[in-house]
């Protein structure tokens, strides 16, 4: 551990619920450890404010080590704060300097409502699954593994696609509030699998039209989403989903 | 699974449209260059315009021109209007917008302003195309030439021209890659051809349009 502890300001977006208009509040925040992750450090604040009779901070997290994609929030301007490739929960406090003020807002974009503080709703990515993100297999006993060959650069190309955890960063720093690196992600990541393969055509067909209804707006390919992706997925995904769109549309 | 979508409804087949669209336009760009670049051969005393004017001739009087006239404005208004409705949607998909955002550190600002250099470019359309082809067909009934030579006299004229064309370099920058993106070919082997590809519109094609004006105003 180091000794020095550093002292900052936090200006937290607080929204009572739903409905209720939100606004900020700037919280005075000494004796942070460098070593403390940011959501440790949250959790510090809100032991205070519980102490001092005030309402906890709503935040999400679950994990804790990156992979849950729950940890959404927007630190100073950046999807899960400044560095590549990490969520929120990754981040250190060691990133930011000491006398630092961090502004730290939730995601924000129609598709999203903020339920409460820095929580935000993502179910429209659930509904987005359900409408094409899946394979329809009958059940029965497990196949071999080895039954039907993949060649492994396209293994690897559906894993890399497959990193995805909906974390909605693609979502937050776009300047569209657009879906399509996390719908790409899904929609790539099955079409380039023999067991995906059946259902191309009307799985990125249902599942654009989904995206469309749930009021994402349209990528305009700026790649700040791959930019701001905790996985760090490619937008050669976005380009492989409006090819799929192209055949589903023309074949 | 879900319904399928309609193509000119869904964001992603609107976006094809915008890229098709916007193909067809950059395609006008070379033939409007290339038949440009013949007025470079004007001379002071007068001579030298003969083979600019036959095109412009025949691209004012031939039949065969007036249908590619028409798609081509049609094609303008098609890329305007949808490239503004797209817009509008994508403001709506943020109602509230962040207290800070750093989107300088995620993405180009050629890519985020897109948008504002289109419609900067289109405002100087409206401009260009009443200096030279509603003057020349429409009102005064004189050949191209002559407007050229009087319009490019005036350097207040060839500075509006330069930053236009500053404008089109910086649309055709992001608006080209991003053509071929939405049309899923911007992937890995292809990525250094568009590139190439990239380089040639935005940069040469408006360096090639702004050695026409600059002719006239310093060497004419
Ligand atoms: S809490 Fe699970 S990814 Fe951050």
């Amino acid at each position: 551990m180091s000794e020095q502890t550093m002292n900052l300001k936090l200006k937290i977006w607080r929204q009572k619920d739903k409905n209720s208009k939100g606004q900020f509040v700037t919280y005075a925040m000494p004796g942070v450890s460098p070593d403390m992750s940011f959501l440790e450090m949250l959790d510090l604040l809100n032991l205070k404010l519980v102490r001092n009779g005030e309402e906890a901070v709503a935040f999400d997290h679950d994990c804790r080590e990156g992979i849950c994609g729950t940890c959404s929030m927007f630190i100073n301007g950046r999807a899960h704060g400044p560095l590549k490739g990490i969520t929120a929960c990754q981040l250190h406090m060691r990133t930011f300097t000491d006398g630092e003020t961090i502004v730290i807002e939730p995601w924000r974009a129609k598709a999203f409502p903020i339920i409460k503080d820095l929580v935000v709703d993502r179910s429209a990515f659930e509904r987005i699954m359900q409408a094409g993100g899946f394979v329809s297999v009958r059940t029965g006993g497990a196949p071999d593994g080895n039954a039907i060959p993949i060649s492994k650069a396209v293994a690897d190309e559906a894993m890399d696609a497959a990193a995805c955890i909906g974390c909605g960063a693609c979502v937050a720093a776009c300047k569209n509030g657009s879906a399509m690196l996390f719908v790409s992600a899904k929609v790539s990541q099955l079409a380039l699998l023999p067991q995906g393969y059946a259902e191309r055509k009307t799985r990125v067909e249902a599942m654009v039209a989904q995206m469309d209804a749930e009021g994402f707006g349209n990528c305009s390919n700026t790649y700040a989403c791959e930019a701001e992706c905790p996985k760090m997925i490619s937008v050669e995904h976005i380009a492989r989903l409006n090819r799929e769109y192209v055949r589903a549309k023309l074949v | 699974m879900g319904k399928p979508t309609k193509f000119l409804t869904s964001s992603v087949g609107r976006k094809i449209t915008l890229a098709l669209s916007g193909f067809f336009l950059c395609s006008f760009l070379v033939v409007h260059l290339v038949i440009n670049l013949f007025a470079l051969k004007a001379k002071p005393d007068g001579t030298g315009a003969e083979m600019f004017t036959q095109y412009g001739d025949f691209m004012a009087t031939h039949p065969i021109i007036r249908p590619l006239e028409w798609s081509l404005f049609a094609g303008f208004l098609l890329h305007a209007v949808l490239g503004i409705f797209l817009f509008i949607k994508n403001r709506q998909a943020r109602p509230v917008r962040y207290d800070m955002n750093r989107p300088s550190e995620n993405s180009t600002w050629t890519s985020r302003f897109a948008w504002l250099t289109g419609i900067l470019v289109g405002a100087f359309l409206v401009v260009h195309i009443n200096t030279f082809f509603i003057q020349s067909r429409f009102i005064q009934h004189r050949p191209m030439i002559d407007f050229i030579k009087e319009a490019f006299a005036s350097p207040a004229y060839v500075t509006f021209y330069m930053v236009a064309l500053v404008f089109l370099g910086y649309h055709l920058k992001h608006g080209l890659q991003s053509a071929f993106q939405t049309l899923g070919l911007r992937v890995g082997r292809y990525e250094k051809l568009i590139d190439a590809i990239g380089v040639v519109f935005w940069l040469l094609i408006p360096i090639g349009f702004a050695i026409i004006p600059l002719y006239f105003l310093f060497a004419y």
